[in-house]
């Protein structure tokens, strides 16, 4: 069976939670990737992990896009490799050119740290399948630099082919002001790649994944890489 | 280079202590010499005062697996794992340099954890500052905030739980205390003693530069502001993350014979304490060690304190291992020297000799003091204050009503939300936290891969301390387990951080003397060893001490992790108070916060009655009785329902039995304080079952009322609005990033 893989640049600290997530709350066989390596083999997923990634030095993400394990994974996504990006992961992915727009810091220029409730948008992504728009998860989050930015009109294309993943929103669904934890340009939690394989999101799904550390929800998401286990990229 | 007359005053020496050095060496030091005695003979890493009184303190018990003396203690949690813990303070640094004082804080007491084999999954901070209305104050609680997140987040490492208090005379002196918890199984923990002659010294990750010179003396002096900032480190967490891992992986393997980190006097302490632990020598060479900086003297190296640092002592056939893994976390590995078998501390520079001196002498060989011990009269004077002549404060309904000294309160930096801190704190990675902070009285944590947890809580009444710092003591311990014992958890042991004024002048050492003897005594009624500890002296400013501060961490264990407490009441529930302390105005919040006094003697604590009552709560969690369970503690009654009902978003009617202090007013019993009394709430069922226990154990129980509605309500006082509430309690600790500009005003 093929595997999920969790790459781990120096400085990641959330790739313990996201092996956890996949490996023990999902059961799937699940392996942590170093930075340098190049060798896909095996992998039906890749999974860009939360930290802080070369101490978050010159700006966040911009020193892992230069990582040998970078150019594997541009070519896995590239072939269609459902690729998920977690805080510093979508930091990373959107540095690296392979999600649109930037993560600027936080509208109080403080980290916070909390949980969110999320209402999905655009489904048809690869990690969406078992989800419905409408559909609202509550995740935690925890950053210092997660406002999303872009300009107006990349956001307007966002929003016309789908690609607003989803929104910051309130326990009932509602994208409020209120609701929106650091200044994301209208509310945006969440984005996907034209091909709907690459996602990035600023909450941590792979925190939600037991009622007993606060909620599972976290588990509605990552459960649909299930469906790629068995396909080679 | 001979020592010029007076030059170990420099380094924090006496006069008597420099004649004692030369006599037992048999000549006069050399100048890194002196500078190693002045590092190791500092209260800092001596101990000198506290020593002698420390030995009161009870260290063991059948599920203690290390007690102090190595970097943290370790108690057994069932399943073969080990909780590794310890508390040090930053005090001194964090008054100059708050935000790079408080980081490096976490840096240290993280490394202390690791450097035990142990992962780091928790820390905890206590915090004192002056009055938040200052700008200076405002600055250096902001920046410490923001020091401990900065640090604590990107390593990775979640901020659970913690306490801040303020009063002015923590003005010019805040207190940052740290304390971190790690995991590990009984097999992999590692001691810190050095042994084998011809083994390898090995010094790792960050390179060695200027900053941090003196640290240790400097933290052993008064007035931390007169000096400058040069000593104060400057942490990397990147670099500490890598540090961690590859420690972590090394300590896999049997090679590695001890691991110490280079914290307060740097390779001085580490190679000194290494040596001294496993009665051997060492020889070590400085022109080995990395540096960042050209030109730095052997003393300067000796003495650094750069961050990200530690000591291995390795086999022979272990250093490429070393080397290997080291490189692959993108770490230098140095050997610096060999253990040798003479008890000598020798350091050479490109092989000439700059010191060598008995190891045990820099260690066991530092003087120990007994000071004069006398109170100071302000104090005695003020916990003798009558205030039974201190009118009523709760009348009437308009300023002074009730209702308006509850939202005050509430509103007050000392009890109001803490959620403006720990939300800058990142308390979910490692997904391990079952009770996060605001909503329980103590963090709780699973431990994966068991059905266990463990709970966490860190506490000190430094108002209590100031009034009788016997008294404040023993509360600071009764406080630490009845919060661990809300949640469910078994209080196991408990790490001490002595935070306290000048102990050459007979009140700072009255402070310090009477609160270690009232640690050891409450440590014992409640049978709690204290693991680990740190000291931490001369906390003063122009002539004025802070409040005497002895904070208490402590750590539980549950069996069932799924089997815990919050203070979240539900609708309909039955709200009760178990144990019957009478309350009183001593030394309350109320009394400081509303009425602008210091005084009374703080509330009396039977520490038989209070094990009875921590073991009735903790049963009945442990049981399924209870689920919501909540520390009566400052600001008395009134607070502690006013937080469960904001924590749950539910109100109360209090139509029940309020208990009444001695002097029968209204405000002493809802405001007044007092320990052994536990507010729980449950179903109708749950109370007779509570009552039955209670009856059995011989402690007093009381049914309050019930919960319902969006009011906390009672027919004696009025009636307050959640939303009203939490308005006030929101909006406690706010910081307007505006408080950043202002830094420079005082």
């Amino acid at each position: 069976m093929s595997s999920v893989g969790v790459i781990s640049f120096p400085g990641s600290n959330g790739d313990h939670d996201a092996w956890h997530a996949f490996a023990v709350d999902l059961g799937i066989p699940t392996r942590v990737i170093d930075y340098r390596d190049t060798d896909m083999s095996g992998l039906a997923v890749l999974v860009l992990p939360g930290g802080f990634s070369y101490g978050d030095h010159l700006r966040c993400g911009a020193i892992a896009r230069f990582a040998p394990v970078m150019e594997p994974l541009r070519a896995f996504a590239a072939r269609g490799g459902p690729v998920l990006g977690i805080c510093n992961g979508f930091q990373i992915l959107t540095e690296a050119h392979l999600l649109p727009g930037a993560l600027l810091r936080n509208q109080t220029l403080r980290f916070h740290c909390h949980w969110t409730h999320l209402r999905l948008e655009g489904t048809g992504t690869a990690w969406t399948s078992g989800l419905s728009p409408g559909d609202v998860l509550r995740l935690p989050v925890a950053h210092g630099e997660g406002a999303y930015y872009a300009d107006a009109s990349t956001l307007d294309e966002l929003e016309a082919t789908g690609r607003v993943v989803a929104r910051y929103c309130d326990p009932c669904g509602n994208a409020t002001a209120d609701a929106n934890p650091n200044g994301s340009a209208r509310s945006i939690a969440a984005v996907s790649n034209e091909g709907g394989n690459i996602v990035g999101l600023m909450p941590h799904p792979e925190r939600a994944t037991d009622r007993v550390v606060g909620g599972d929800d976290g588990l509605r998401l990552l459960s649909s890489v299930l469906s790629f286990l068995n396909v080679a990229v | 280079m001979a020592i010029a007359t007076g030059q170990w005053r420099e380094v924090a020496l006496s006069d008597a202590e420099y004649d004692l050095i030369v006599a037992r060496l048999g000549r006069e030091p050399s100048p890194v010499e002196l500078g190693m005695f002045g590092a190791m003979w500092s209260e800092h890493c001596g101990y000198k005062h506290s020593r002698p009184l420390l030995r009161q303190l009870p260290t063991d018990a059948p599920w203690v697996l290390q007690g102090p003396g190595e970097n943290a203690g370790a108690v057994d949690v069932g399943d073969g794992l080990a909780v590794v813990f310890k508390v040090e303070s930053h005090n001194h640094p964090s008054a100059v340099e708050p935000y790079q004082g408080a980081a490096t804080g976490v840096g240290g007491i993280v490394r202390d954890i690791f450097t035990m084999g142990a992962r780091p999954i928790a820390i905890l901070d206590s915090l004192r500052f002056g009055p938040l209305d200052r700008p200076r104050n405002r600055y250096l609680f902001d920046n410490v905030v923001g020091g401990i997140g900065g640090y604590g987040n990107c390593l990775g490492i979640p901020t659970v739980g913690g306490e801040i208090f303020s009063d002015p005379s923590f003005s010019g002196n805040p207190l940052v205390n740290a304390m971190c918890i790690g995991v590990a199984s009984h097999g992999s923990l590692t001691r810190a003693a050095a042994g084998g002659v011809g083994n390898v010294i090995m010094l790792v990750g960050a390179d060695t530069g200027r900053d941090g010179l003196h640290g240790a003396t400097f933290a052993s002096v008064d007035d931390p502001e007169g000096s400058h900032r040069g000593v104060v480190q400057v942490g990397n967490p990147f670099i500490e993350k890598l540090l961690l891992e590859a420690c972590l992986e090394l300590l896999d393997g049997d090679d590695i014979v001890a691991m110490q980190d280079l914290g307060a006097a740097g390779l001085t302490s580490s190679v000194v304490e290494c040596a001294s632990r496993g009665g051997v020598g060492a020889e070590l060479d400085v022109a080995f060690v990395p540096r960042r900086e050209t030109g730095m003297t052997p003393y300067e190296i000796m003495l650094s304190e750069s961050q990200e640092r530690m000591l291995l002592v390795v086999q022979p056939d272990g250093v490429e291992r070393v080397r290997e893994v080291m490189a692959r976390w993108s770490l230098q590995a140095s050997e610096i020297g060999r253990i040798t078998g003479d008890g000598a501390v020798r350091v050479l520079d490109c092989g000439e000799v700059v010191a060598d001196l008995p190891a045990a002498l820099l260690t066991d060989g530092c003087p120990t003091y007994v000071r004069e011990a006398q109170e100071s009269e302000a104090a005695r004077a003020r916990r003798q204050l009558d205030l039974a002549s201190v009118p009523d404060l709760v009348a009437g309904t308009g300023p002074g009503s009730f209702v308006d000294v509850l939202l005050r309160l509430l509103g007050s930096p000392n009890l109001g939300s803490r959620r403006p801190v720990f939300e800058r704190y990142d308390h979910t990675i490692l997904t391990n936290t079952v009770v996060p902070p605001g909503v329980g009285d103590a963090a709780v944590l699973r431990l994966k891969g068991t059905s266990r947890g463990i709970a966490a809580a860190i506490d000190c009444n430094s108002r209590y301390c100031f009034l009788d710092p016997d008294l404040g003591a023993r509360h600071a311990v009764a406080e630490a387990t009845r919060n661990i014992s809300c949640v469910g958890a078994q209080p196991l042991a408990i790490t001490d951080c002595l935070n306290f004024g000048n102990p050459e002048k007979p009140a700072g050492y009255f402070q310090l003397s009477r609160a270690v003897a009232g640690l050891a005594e409450a440590c014992r009624a409640l049978g709690v060893p204290v693991v680990s500890g740190n000291v931490s002296l001369y906390n003063e400013t122009a002539d004025a001490a802070v409040m005497p501060t002895p904070t208490v961490g402590a750590v539980g264990v549950l069996a069932d992790v799924r089997r815990h407490a919050t203070m979240v009441w539900e609708e309909g529930d039955q709200i009760i108070l178990v144990g019957g302390g009478a309350p009183e105005l001593g030394g309350s919040e109320y009394l400081a916060h509303i009425g602008g006094l210091v005084a009374g003697s703080p509330p009396v604590l039977d520490l038989v009655v209070e094990s009875a009552v921590q073991a009735i709560v903790r049963d009945a969690i442990r049981d399924g009785v209870l689920r919501t369970a909540h520390d009566c503690a400052e600001g008395g009654l009134a607070v502690a329902l006013a937080e469960m009902a904001l924590a749950s978003g539910v109100g109360a009617t209090i139509d029940g039995d309020v208990p009444t202090g001695a002097n029968g007013r209204l405000d002493e019993a809802w405001f007044g304080e007092a320990p052994n009394r536990v507010v729980a709430a449950c179903g109708e069922s749950s109370v007779d079952e509570m009552r039955s226990r209670c009856d059995a154990a011989g402690v007093s129980v009381y049914r309050l009322g019930r919960v319902e509605g969006a009011m906390l309500r009672s027919g004696a006082i009025g009636s307050v609005d959640l939303a009203e509430a939490r308005q006030a309690f929101e909006a406690a600790l706010l910081m307007p990033i505006i408080a950043e500009l202002d830094w420079s005003a005082t």
